[in-house]
């Protein structure tokens, strides 16, 4: 296959008049992988903290997934059986090991089981690494502690993000991979294997572009929205804090498209 | 019906007789409506058109440099690279791959490159079963059909039609279940699909981008299929042409701002996801192998040729959702892999000029394509070069190439073209006195067949221009001498300027003449934005005093109907 290689370059290098590229033309395109410009971020990616949650909301919400407000960490066991609860469906999740420590005890009549998805999962439990403002996306990834088929095998996708991980834009979520990756060797990958961002629930248009939610992945996307500072846990969760921003809690029906 | 581009105008014809086809096309105008709306929320859009162009472009004339980092960063991360100069050699690798993981089948993300090698039918001649995942695509598979859209491959058809063939295939189902919703419909195939998921043992995808900065390969979709795919299986491979590659995360984030707007017309795909490497040894889950085939397949020539710009192309589908040929013929009539304007100017690279010579034709050049293309890929000028090219290598059909023959003659031989116009309009003119237009005329019933064609009732274009020449002479003598009068007679004024306050001066669009502001004849070749049937024939004489009226306002250019 090095043959194949050599004349595929050979046949782009003809193309462009020229041999490999001078040590100018390479210095250039150096610089350019490592200043990790920007190009223009639209106005909504540029929002300062409060603006950006509502706008994750508001956006999030518009794409069909739902956003419930959480005071702290303790409070999702019960918030999460409830919210099965009211979907009617089976009190059972599959738990990213990253939560496996929350006290789920306080969720007594929930089946609860860590580690990656398998085929009969109904829902998941999942911690985003950040949302972004922009669009309403959340940004997960793959990781001991966060196994990706969790985000795409059960019906029910349950994300809980920090509202102070919530950023303006893509651009910013790289930003957050690059100052996870410092201090590890230089062999390390630059990225997780999987780094993915959800925008709503999985849908097709493919049949006269009806909008069908839930055509491989989840039918539905649930942000457990956490107000309070990261981890870790408080407590005492049970007194204090009623969740606020009743807007915030309300289903989305639109569809993006 | 690939490889049927030769039959364009057949296969056209055919879908044009298709009621149910034209039918089922009308619901790609919803594209068009969901884009614009997307568009207006994004203020910057243009801004990020002209920067994602300038970033392409930037890519391609250092495309080497990219690629290999590229490969340098997949393999830091424990994948593999394997190049491929045609179909030929990315369908071998990609069955070797196959063997190598013991595979019986592999589950499919939506891959439009895929499509273009062929590489189901020369996968399931070969033993291993290929299994298209995204609905769409799994639909048009089911019936043995090609797509007919770059991303809404089963454009073409109705929820009968999918109720239809998943009656006619899922025969373990019972048959008395209902399926008369998209949902139902929906829910079968993810069920059957599930099973498929779990079981293949290769998953392969395409990829919206490359990213040389991490060797990172990056899909954009709706269903979640594509993550299945590459998650699942034991053994990821991507499948990618080698214009997929940008330098950072951040040249990404700059398109994908651009691809699902233009496309589909949401803010964001549901799913975009990063690819790199392998599995880790700490993960969980994801695929022990991850492969990336790099098909070249022709694309280094475009590079070094008139036709480089479509290089840019992110295949977001916007020029088929506004392309009125690609509304009233649909996908397949194309006979190729990509339809639409994109396609028309691909497809003869690809298979060579002598089948798909029509292609170009197809297309009115009303420049809509170019106007909606994030990439600011210049399409119609691509079309025309390659009308060029067919009629330069004798592709073009006789008929044709004798009539343009004859035109170019004429139209070096000026007086014998004016005496032939001025003929021409004068018995045309005598001959449609009475209706004001013809209905038929000898040799252009084509023509002639779906519109009228306006009786001229004056001058040939040239005597009009004669006519206006003269016109402005005397208007520039009369001026200068009333100037040059009112310099002796007063100094008072002399502030004041030159030009008559005609339409605005200083105003881009064409006709800034002094005071007269019309130049009969300059009208743009195509107007974007115009309903169709309103072209003035250039030269035809629409009556003297109604020029036609070019005031300032230039025809939309900026990419939002």
């Amino acid at each position: 296959m090095n043959g194949a290689r050599d004349a595929v370059l050979a046949g782009i290098r003809r193309a462009l008049h020229r041999g490999e590229a001078n040590a100018a033309a390479e210095a250039m395109c150096r610089q350019r992988l490592e200043r990790h410009a920007r190009s223009t971020v639209p106005g909504g990616g540029l929002l300062a903290r409060t603006a950006a949650v509502e706008r994750f909301v508001e956006r999030a919400t518009e794409l069909a997934a739902t956003v419930e407000p959480l005071a702290t960490l303790d409070a999702i066991p019960a918030a999460l059986a409830a919210w099965l609860d009211r979907q009617g469906m089976a009190p059972a999740v599959r738990v990213a090991p990253a939560l496996a420590g929350l006290d789920w005890s306080r969720a007594p009549g929930l089946t609860v089981r860590t580690g990656p998805a398998g085929a009969t999962d109904t829902a998941s439990l999942v911690p985003a690494l950040a949302g972004v403002a922009e669009t309403g996306t959340l940004m997960l990834i793959s990781d001991a502690g966060t196994p990706t088929t969790l985000n795409f095998l059960p019906d029910a996708h349950v994300v809980v993000l920090h509202a102070d991980s919530i950023v303006g834009c893509y651009e910013d979520t790289w930003d957050l991979l690059r100052s996870r990756r410092r201090g590890q060797p230089e062999a390390w990958p630059l990225l997780p294997r999987s780094v993915i961002f959800v925008s709503g629930p999985s849908r097709t248009a493919d049949i006269e572009q009806i909008i069908v939610l839930g055509a491989h992945g989840p039918r539905r996307l649930h942000i457990l929205l956490l107000e309070g500072g990261p981890l870790p846990p408080a407590e005492n969760a049970e007194d204090g804090h009623c969740p606020a921003d009743p807007t915030a809690v309300e289903a989305g029906g639109g569809d993006g498209g | 019906m690939i490889g049927s581009s030769h039959d364009f105008a057949a296969n056209a014809r055919r879908a044009l007789g298709d009621r149910r086809l034209q039918e089922v096309l009308t619901k790609v105008h919803g594209f068009e409506i969901k884009r614009a709306r997307a568009v207006a929320r994004l203020p910057e859009f243009e801004t990020l058109r002209e920067e994602a162009r300038d970033l392409k472009d930037h890519v391609l004339d250092n495309l080497d440099t990219y690629l290999l980092r590229f490969e340098e960063r997949v393999i830091a991360a424990g994948g593999q690279v394997h190049w491929c100069r045609t179909a030929e050699e990315a369908r071998q690798t990609i069955l070797l791959l196959c063997r190598a993981a013991g595979a019986q089948t592999m589950v499919k993300g939506k891959s439009m490159v895929a499509e273009e090698i062929g590489l189901n039918d020369f996968l399931a001649a070969h033993g291993v079963t290929p299994v298209e995942t995204d609905l769409g695509e799994y639909i048009i598979q089911q019936r043995g059909e090609p797509p007919s859209h770059i991303i809404v491959p089963a454009v073409h058809l109705d929820r009968h039609d999918v109720e239809e063939t998943f009656r006619a295939r899922h025969l373990a189902l019972p048959a008395e279940r209902t399926l008369g919703e998209p949902s139902r419909l929906v829910d079968e195939a993810r069920q059957i699909l599930r099973e498929r998921f779990l079981t293949a043992e290769v998953g392969l995808t395409g990829a919206n981008f490359l990213i040389a900065e991490t060797g990172s390969t990056v899909i954009v979709t709706n269903e979640g299929n594509g993550d299945l795919c590459q998650t699942l299986p034991r053994v990821h491979i991507v499948l990618a042409g080698i214009e997929k590659v940008v330098p950072t995360l951040e040249d990404a984030a700059l398109i994908l701002r651009l691809l699902a707007r233009s496309a589909t017309g949401q803010e964001f795909s549901t799913y975009t996801t990063v690819s790199t490497g392998p599995r880790r040894d700490e993960d969980a889950d994801g695929p022990d192998v991850f492969h990336v085939v790099l098909l070249d397949n022709g694309r280094s020539d475009l590079l070094g040729s008139e036709f480089r710009d479509i290089l840019r192309c992110i295949r977001c589908g916007a020029c088929l959702n506004h392309c009125p040929i690609y509304f009233c013929v649909g996908g397949h009539a194309y006979g190729s892999v990509y339809p639409g304007p994109m396609g028309s100017v691909l497809t003869p690279a690809l298979v060579g000029l002598a089948e798909a010579h029509h292609l170009p034709q197809a297309s009115t050049l009303c420049g809509r394509c170019e106007c909606v293309c994030p990439m600011k890929i210049p399409l119609p000028r691509l079309l025309r070069t390659w009308r060029e090219h067919a009629f330069n290598e004798g592709a073009t059909p006789w008929r044709t190439r004798l009539a343009l023959r004859g035109w170019a003659w004429l139209a070096r031989h000026p007086r014998l073209y004016r005496l032939a116009t001025e003929f021409g309009i004068t018995v045309l003119g005598r001959l449609g006195r009475r209706r004001g237009r013809f209905g038929w005329l000898p040799g252009a019933h084509g023509w002639t067949a779906g519109r009228d064609m306006p009786a001229p009732e004056g001058l040939t274009f040239h005597a009009l221009w004669r006519q206006r020449l003269k016109h402005q002479r005397e208007q520039d003598l009369e001026r200068r001498a009333h100037e040059q009068g009112r310099y002796r007679n007063a100094s008072r004024d002399r502030t004041r300027p030159r030009t008559r306050p005609g339409p605005g001066v200083g105003e881009p669009g064409p006709g800034v003449g002094e005071g007269v502001g019309v130049r009969p004849g300059i009208e743009p070749e195509t107007g974007p934005g115009k309903g169709p049937g309103t072209d003035p024939g250039p030269g035809m004489g629409m009556g003297t005093e109604k020029r036609p009226s070019l005031g300032p306002g230039k025809p939309d250019q900026g990419g939002q109907p």
